[in-house]
């Protein structure tokens, strides 16, 4: 299964594998979002969005309809 | 003296920049516009060691070159221009340094553009606590540059980044990576196209008509000719170009910054755990604002009683101290009153400003647009929206300026049209006079009345945004894509001097803004309730006294009949009496009629054309709510201010579009009459409606 950073529990880890999905904007890239980059689910509002990341040390929130975009490799542990 | 040197502070948002800038500047600033457009412009003087001077432009907060909003526009429009006045000798980069990683991504950017460019790392004196070590020396020689450690908050390092200022050009121009082997074959042709320009600046220029439409540049030649590429694989390029750049910062923060994890504490995480919870969050958010209203009230009375007795006494004191005559009546009667009309409000709009500004200051504004986000979104709002409407609080204006950092136009104009619906800082002053006149004393678990009131008022204007929103989000048919990332920024206690100085900039610019046009209303309102245009009142001492000549009145009742008389035959009590049949309905008489139509310049000039007519023919020393408390309604009989005038007074400033300056924004940020003019028409109706309903009802 393809996991992207939307299927991500609190506290759960992974590691980016692909953001060449049109609907990513630029800005997340420059925020850092890149492939190889660890990311973090550090919190959730209520209905899972929008979702808190924290990205390599940098941390920003986006929105449900955008994390399911960005594949990651689950980190186990 | 020399020539003043020209510098560019850049940075992303929360690194701090401000505080730089401040602590450079000190009182040396000010705060303005950028020509055309509604950007602010902070610049400052600054006193370098030997003599020279620096002239400091602190550029809007941007996570890169590539703008995607007009403020970011703005730094890049200033980094493309050399003609430019304020064209930096040299630019400033201030970065965080516990996200240093991502700062350095401007940072390379701006290296490219070979400008003397000098790294400022701040917020130093958190490198313990987080377990950062920096390696300054090797890194200064990778990203060939000169670093400032700085800490703001314990002053140091400043002295030495005035040092490096003032030794700029010591510092080297080289780039620090090679950004056009992203595509060598599509460079090399643009290099080959414009031999005399630089390559960096060109590919900005053809990527910023991308992202922001077309701009005007005449030093550069036309470049559309080369868009030999699709905005899709420009987009493309981009996206290789963040890669490439943070390949670069990587492989330089390898060596040059350790961090121990070991080391490293962190409170964010203990502090989101709570304050981000699903319960607690919305809970602590609740608190936060309720505690806000009743400070607002309850601090800010013995300071506004103050003023306003002072005020009184200075007018009547004038009036003793002059020689009689129309200049004395018109400082008296005209200027004083419709000062102190203005006056009174500074320590509520300062303590406003104080706690947004606390609220901005400690990140504590990011984890509110968080937490409202959804909930926002099923009104077609944003999360972001939040912070306009909470802005909006303080003012209208640059609530609407501070939707531009939402991503979704439909999202951005619904929260532009609904954000006059706050309750701004100018409704304050008529909502306070108000309910100390109608609403009684009394506490209720410890709250008084009068803070529940407002406190409801303030409930009642961010409900009607929010419905409103969800009507317009049925009706306007705008397809937008909406992208929403928000920075989450570390907790920080405010630095006592960016918030004193926001407060002073802001009250100031109030103050100034607004005083402008109450003194000026204040003196038209008194000539024309001075002067009038016939015999009946010119004459009118005769006129009342062989009318009252059998009712045996005191000197000091005749004065009052006389003063009365005048003044409703003055020009203003003509023109008063003409409209009087569209208010009397909502429980009005003419003198409030004047005072609304005069307040729709600016909600606030309400109190102080009130102030204005009621002092003038009036000898007493007295302050503005005594004498509203004694008018006395000419048909119902009984106060004119009761409980259902009042009510329905409240309700009109709840609702409807008084305030010219915020039409004009909404012109500038939505580029067309269409949305101020619809704004101005529905909300005054509104307006008009709930306050004739609340009348009928209640009186």
């Amino acid at each position: 299964m393809q996991y992207t950073i939307a299927h991500l529990k609190r506290g759960e880890r992974g590691i980016i594998t692909d953001v060449s999905s049109k609907l990513i904007p630029l800005k997340l890239l420059e925020m850092g979002c890149l492939p190889g980059n660890t990311v973090e689910l550090v919190q959730v509002a209520p209905f899972q969005d929008p979702m808190y990341l924290n990205i390599n040390g940098s941390h920003l929130a986006i929105r449900k309809e955008t994390a399911i975009h960005i594949l990651i490799e689950k980190i186990n542990g | 003296m020399g020539k003043q040197i020209n510098v560019a502070l850049i940075g992303n948002p929360n690194t701090g920049k401000t505080s730089v800038f401040n602590a450079l500047t000190g009182l040396n600033q000010k705060v303005g516009n950028y020509p055309g457009i509604t950007v602010e412009k902070k610049e400052g003087i600054c006193k370098l060691p030997r003599g020279v001077k620096a002239h400091i432009i602190d550029l809007p907060g941007t996570y890169s070159l590539n703008a995607s909003s007009l403020d970011e526009n703005v730094v890049i429009e200033l980094l493309l221009n050399k003609n430019d006045k304020d064209f930096p000798d040299v630019a400033v980069v201030v970065s965080d340094v516990e996200n240093l990683k991502r700062n350095l991504l401007l940072f390379t950017q701006i290296k490219d553009l070979e400008i003397p460019t000098i790294l400022v790392i701040n917020m130093a004196d958190r490198m313990d606590y987080k377990g950062i070590s920096l390696n300054i020396g090797y890194l200064e020689e990778r990203l060939n540059t000169k670093i400032a450690l700085v800490s703001t908050r314990k002053k140091e390092g400043i002295d030495n980044l005035k040092e490096l200022i003032a030794n700029y050009k010591d510092i080297s121009i080289t780039p620090c990576l090679n950004a056009s082997e992203i595509d060598k074959t599509y460079f090399d042709n643009l290099r080959k196209a414009f031999p005399n320009q630089l390559l960096y600046k060109l590919w900005l220029v053809i990527t910023q008509d991308v992202n922001f439409g077309k701009t005007d540049r005449k030093e550069i030649e036309d470049v559309t000719s080369f868009k030999t590429k699709s905005k899709a694989d420009l987009k493309r390029l981009q996206q290789k170009e963040t890669i490439k750049r943070y390949q670069f910062i990587n492989d330089v923060l390898k060596v040059g910054q350790t961090i121990d994890l070991e080391n490293a504490k962190d409170l964010r995480i203990k502090l989101d755990r709570i304050i981000t919870h699903k319960v607690w969050g919305y809970l602590i958010f609740g608190i936060i604002l309720l505690t806000i209203f009743q400070a607002i009230y309850d601090w800010s009375s013995v300071p506004m009683d103050f003023i306003d007795s002072a005020f009184a006494s200075l007018s009547e004191w004038t009036k003793n101290q002059l020689p009689q005559g129309a200049f004395t009546n018109l400082l008296a009667e005209g200027i004083i009153p419709g000062l102190g009309g203005i006056v009174i409000f500074i320590p509520q709009i300062a303590f406003l400003f104080l706690f947004i500004s606390v609220l901005e200051e400690s990140g504590y504004m990011s984890r509110v647009v968080f937490l409202m986000d959804r909930v926002m979104r099923r009104f077609g709002l944003s999360g972001k929206s939040v912070v306009p409407l909470i802005s909006g609080t303080a003012c209208a204006i640059p609530a609407i300026m501070a939707t531009r950092n939402i991503e979704s136009w439909k999202e951005r104009l619904i929260t532009i049209l609904v954000t006059p619906f706050t309750t701004c800082s100018a409704r304050l002053p008529v909502y306070l006079i108000i309910i100390a006149l109608v609403i009684p004393e009394g506490r209720f678990f410890g709250l008084g009345y009068q803070a529940l009131t407002l406190m409801l008022l303030y409930l009642i204007g961010f409900g009607t945004a929010v419905l409103s929103a969800y009507i317009l989000n049925k009706i306007l048919k705008i397809k937008s894509r909406s992208f929403f990332v928000v920075e989450m920024p570390n907790y920080k206690l405010p630095l006592f001097k960016n918030v004193a100085l926001a407060v002073v900039e802001k009250t100031k610019s109030f103050v100034f803004g607004a005083g402008k046009i109450i003194l000026a209303i204040s003196i038209i309102l008194w000539f024309l309730a001075s002067y009038g245009p016939n015999e009946n009142f010119n004459n009118a001492e005769t006129i009342v006294k062989t009318e009252l000549a059998n009712q045996n009145l005191n000197e000091d009742e005749l004065q009052q009949k006389i003063a009365s008389h005048k003044l409703e035959h003055s020009f203003i009590g003509i023109t008063g009496r003409a409209i009087e049949p569209v208010i009397r309905p909502l429980g009005y008489d003419w003198k409030i009629g004047i005072a609304i139509v005069s307040s729709f310049a600016a909600r606030e000039v309400f109190v102080g054309t009130l102030a204005t007519i009621y002092s003038v023919g009036s000898d007493e020393e007295e302050t503005i709510k005594n004498r509203m408390a004694g008018e006395v309604n000419p048909i119902l009989g009984g106060p004119l201010f009761n409980f259902a005038s009042g009510i329905s007074l409240l309700l009109f400033y709840a609702f409807a579009m008084q305030c010219m300056s915020t039409l004009a924004i909404v012109k500038r940020e939505t580029n067309s009459w269409k949305w101020p003019v619809l704004q101005l028409t529905i909300m005054s109706s509104f307006a008009y409606i709930v306050a004739l309903i609340a009348f009928q009802v209640l009186k």
